[in-house]
């Protein structure tokens, strides 16, 4: 079985040299068979990746531990559940995942456009196969997950020796979302390779108009999906794992998970300007190009030790491949576009500052300055060095002093810019628009005040907050209820149909509410409070409205580790509410311990307590108590992104009239004349499919 | 052309704001990163600066003391003495051989007074041979390798 995946990867290797040649020859050539026999060998390189992906994980399924990889990232007591993310757990494994998800976008682009849009599609094939090819290159030869224990006996002979049992897989790692994050993640990161190859091809070929975009839409947003729900996931793992009570430290590799999610959203916004007005072309190709540079760099940072992390892959000499490769990726970027850059000339320019156009170039442009912070900060040991020659990091206060502003002008921009009208917009509409939700939050701003807020950024967060919320329901009453006059259907079925019919614009309002959510939900870190204490049998803490009363502890014995458990009984004004179980567990085959946080979350507030460890000082085990208010928005918010994303993905149910309230609010009282609505929404409507 | 001028303008102003607030942020958060041997040559100001230092826990030097705990890094050969005086509890991974990064000040005879300490042992991630781990997590080791 090692050796049946290692051919496959060398296969798929030369397979892909063969796509990528066959292909270019085929875009010369524009020979039938050519294009299809390079398309053939696409689909080939994909398959082979999934026989080798197959090949390893049945090495962990079998407790193959002659294989160097299986025996280093797992053991024989392992679950199966998580022998599955032990597979990639490590440099090697992880870096086949990487191919192997690459490899399903990769198969379900060429297959869903076989025969389609022959003009493009040899192009996107050879992008493809070359970035498959530098993964390959990785898998085969500089980091295979194929090695095997290997002793030579007396006559020269080489044979296979298996280890009794294998190092086992880093505790911290043994939490049921380790096995979701990383799949979540990786596809998110991969997935953005799709839009980068249609841009490049497009741009090499001089393909019109811009089909392209049209065509990777959809591609794009599963791409963003994943990704956040990626970016969730690991911090909602860090949170429930690493047990320092916060789910987010701008830690390198969070950072390098965050930058293409900040420049992919921003060419989700920013080609909304390309379909409808035809501008912005050399932006939304740089925009896309970085995207895929950033996520390529991100893999990069991950492995490479470049800047210390806390949770990267040890350093190795495979920093080099990736910097050669963003290399060339950089110079063929540049060369693609300096060659055929008359070909992205703008049809239109901004015509008013108080215009849509307007709020999306504001909205990229601090998606972009962001994306630089984040970058500037994660580099700025390796930059300071090169400059000063003096090693210096920056922390926290550097990353959210930039931050937390932009974030907030973004939720302004999110609540502006969909009722701002495409051109230009009067004062007399925004009047209209705003007037309420702009009171809305006012009003929830000035009753926060009064109970006592006076956190600057928290006021300001929670009023835009709720301006935004308003503008997205007036969004959705404004349309249904010219739906419910013209059918006669209540509002909510009505609001349900309008939905449907675009459901492009009115998922994205559901992922800007998600997106409010997790504002909130940050918000409530101004409130966190949490102590600390050596605790015996009997000790009582208290915090916020809890005491915590130490009952016993305890030790059990699992097959795969031992864990100590401390009891403690929590109650609230004198009336005991639950039990909580924080845990300490130590795994005997890499002699690590690990924490299991204990975690009560309610919508108001988590208790989150740890086991931490014995105290240096009297030996008593010390129990930290974490009270975090409004966590769980954070997560539901990113359900209601994801879910938003799903129905923005969705077909719409009729191209008819959809009421664009940006365009004909703006002079026609909105459900007064619908007939009237429905013309100019006509007009834009077959622009909004793809 | 007027419009663009506008926002050429508003793009100034956000960039040039949030400029400032970064090297403020930078200025608050700034650590620098030093080699053991790098220590003694330290002088004047920089003496007061936020420091990181990486190392190794030398073998048996680690006393619990109350309200500190002492060891000593060792790295390529030099010994720094270290006092813990944080509240947390140490990390399990900090015990003897583990690489260690210490993040506090020196005083001015020499002792390191650290107040969080990060620790690994040598398998954290990639069960590495022995010492070929020149240490992601470790700045100092960086440096050289």
């Amino acid at each position: 079985m090692d050796l049946f995946g290692s051919y496959a990867l060398l296969l798929a290797f030369a397979l892909a040299i063969y796509a990528i040649a066959g292909g270019i020859a085929a875009v010369i050539t524009r020979r039938p068979l050519l294009i299809k026999s390079a398309r053939n060998a696409g689909f080939a390189v994909c398959v082979l990746i999934w026989l080798g992906m197959a090949s390893l994980v049945y090495l962990f399924f079998t407790d193959n531990f002659t294989m160097a990889y299986v025996a280093e990232h797992s053991n024989r007591n392992l679950a199966t559940f998580y022998k599955i993310s032990a597979v990639w757990s490590g440099q090697e494994g992880s870096l086949l995942f990487w191919s192997f998800l690459l490899s399903i976008y990769v198969f379900s682009a060429l297959f869903a456009y076989r025969g389609k849009h022959p003009e493009l599609m040899p192009y996107v094939g050879v992008v493809l196969a070359a970035v498959q090819l530098f993964f390959l290159t990785l898998n085969n030869f500089v980091a295979s997950p194929f090695k095997v224990f290997a002793a030579t006996s007396g006559g020269g002979v080489m044979h296979l020796v298996s280890q009794a049992d294998g190092h086992g897989l880093n505790p911290l790692l043994q939490y049921p979302e380790m096995v979701i994050h990383p799949p979540v993640l990786y596809s998110g990161y991969t997935g953005f390779t799709i839009p980068f190859a249609f841009a490049m091809a497009a741009l090499l070929g001089r393909y019109p108009g811009e089909k392209w975009i049209h065509l990777t839409r959809r591609w794009t947003m599963i791409a963003w999906c994943f990704q956040s729900a990626g970016i969730l996931l690991g911090a909602h793992w860090a949170y429930a794992v690493l047990g320092w009570g916060g789910y987010w430290s701008w830690d390198p590799v969070e950072n390098a998970s965050l930058m293409p999610w900040l420049t992919g959203t921003a060419f989700l916004h920013s080609v909304m300007m390309q379909e409808k007005r035809g501008m912005m072309r050399v932006w939304n190709v740089w925009l896309v190009f970085t995207t895929f540079l950033l996520v390529i760099f991100g893999t990069f940072l991950t492995r490479s030790g470049v800047v210390s992390s806390v949770h990267a892959f040890a350093q190795s000499s495979i920093g080099r491949w990736f910097v050669g490769f963003l290399i060339l990726a950089i110079a063929v970027c540049l060369a693609a576009f300096l060659k055929n850059r008359d070909y992205l000339r703008s049809d239109n320019q901004l015509d008013s500052m108080l215009s849509r156009e307007s709020s999306f170039l504001f909205n990229n442009l601090i998606l972009l300055v962001a994306c630089v912070a984040v970058l500037s900060g994660t580099l700025f040991p390796v930059l300071s060095e090169a400059v000063r020659g003096t090693k210096i990091s920056v922390g926290a206060p550097f990353f959210n002093r930039v931050n937390i502003p932009i974030a907030m002008f973004l939720l302004f921009l999110t609540g502006v810019g969909p009722l701002l009208a495409w051109r230009k917009t009067s004062v007399e509409s925004l009047r209209r628009n705003f007037g309420w939700p702009l009171l809305a939050g006012i009003v929830g701003a000035v009753i926060a005040v009064a109970f006592g807020l006076r956190d600057f950024y928290v006021t300001l967060c929670l009023l835009l907050s709720a301006f935004v919320t308003f503008t997205i329901l007036s969004e959705f009453y404004r349309g249904a209820r010219v739906i419910s006059a013209r059918t006669g259907s209540n509002l909510l079925s009505s609001a349900r149909q309008l939905t449907m019919r675009n459901t492009r614009r009115y998922g994205g309002y559901v992922i800007h509410f998600g997106m409010v959510l997790i504002f909130i939900g940050i918000c409530g870190q101004a409130f966190n409070q949490d102590k600390q204490m050596d605790m015996s049998a009997g000790s009582v803490m208290t915090i916020g409205p809890y005491r915590l009363h130490l009952q016993n502890f305890d030790s059990d014995q699992q097959p795969n580790y031992s864990s100590e458990r401390a009891t403690i009984d929590v109650d609230q004004g004198g009336r005991s509410v639950m039990m909580l179980y924080p845990q300490r567990r130590f795994y005997p085959s890499n002699e690590e311990s690990g924490t299991m946080v204990a975690i009560s979350s309610t919508l108001r507030e988590d208790l989150y307590v740890v086991y931490a460890g014995r105290s240096p000082d009297s030996n008593l085990p010390v129990i930290h108590a974490y009270l975090n208010p409004l966590v769980k928005w954070i997560w539901l918010g990113g359900v209601i992104v994801v879910l938003g994303t799903i129905l923005a993905l969705l077909p719409n149910r009729h191209a008819v009239l959809v009421m664009s309230p940006a365009t004909e609010s703006a002079f026609v009282p909105a459900g007064a004349q619908p007939a009237r609505a429905s013309i100019s929404a006509r007009a834009q409507i077959p622009r909004d499919n793809d | 052309m007027k419009s663009k001028a506008k926002f050429a303008i508003g793009a100034g102003i956000i960039i040039v704001t949030l400029f400032c607030l970064a090297w403020v942020g930078a200025q608050q958060s700034k650590t620098y990163y030093h080699t053991i041997s790098e220590l003694p040559t330290l002088t004047g100001a920089s003496l007061h600066q936020r420091l990181r230092v990486g190392g190794d826990v030398k073998a048996g030097s680690i006393q619990h003391l109350s309200g500190r705990v002492d060891f000593v890094l060792v790295e390529q050969g030099k010994d720094l003495s270290v006092s813990y005086v944080g509240t947390d509890p140490l990390p399990d991974t900090f015990k003897d051989g583990a690489q260690c990064l210490v993040e506090g000040k020196v005083t001015p005879d020499g002792r390191f007074v650290a107040e969080t300490v990060q620790a690994k042992c040598a398998s954290k991630y990639e069960a590495a041979p022995a010492q070929a781990q020149p240490g992601s997590e470790s700045g100092v080791s960086d440096r050289k390798s």
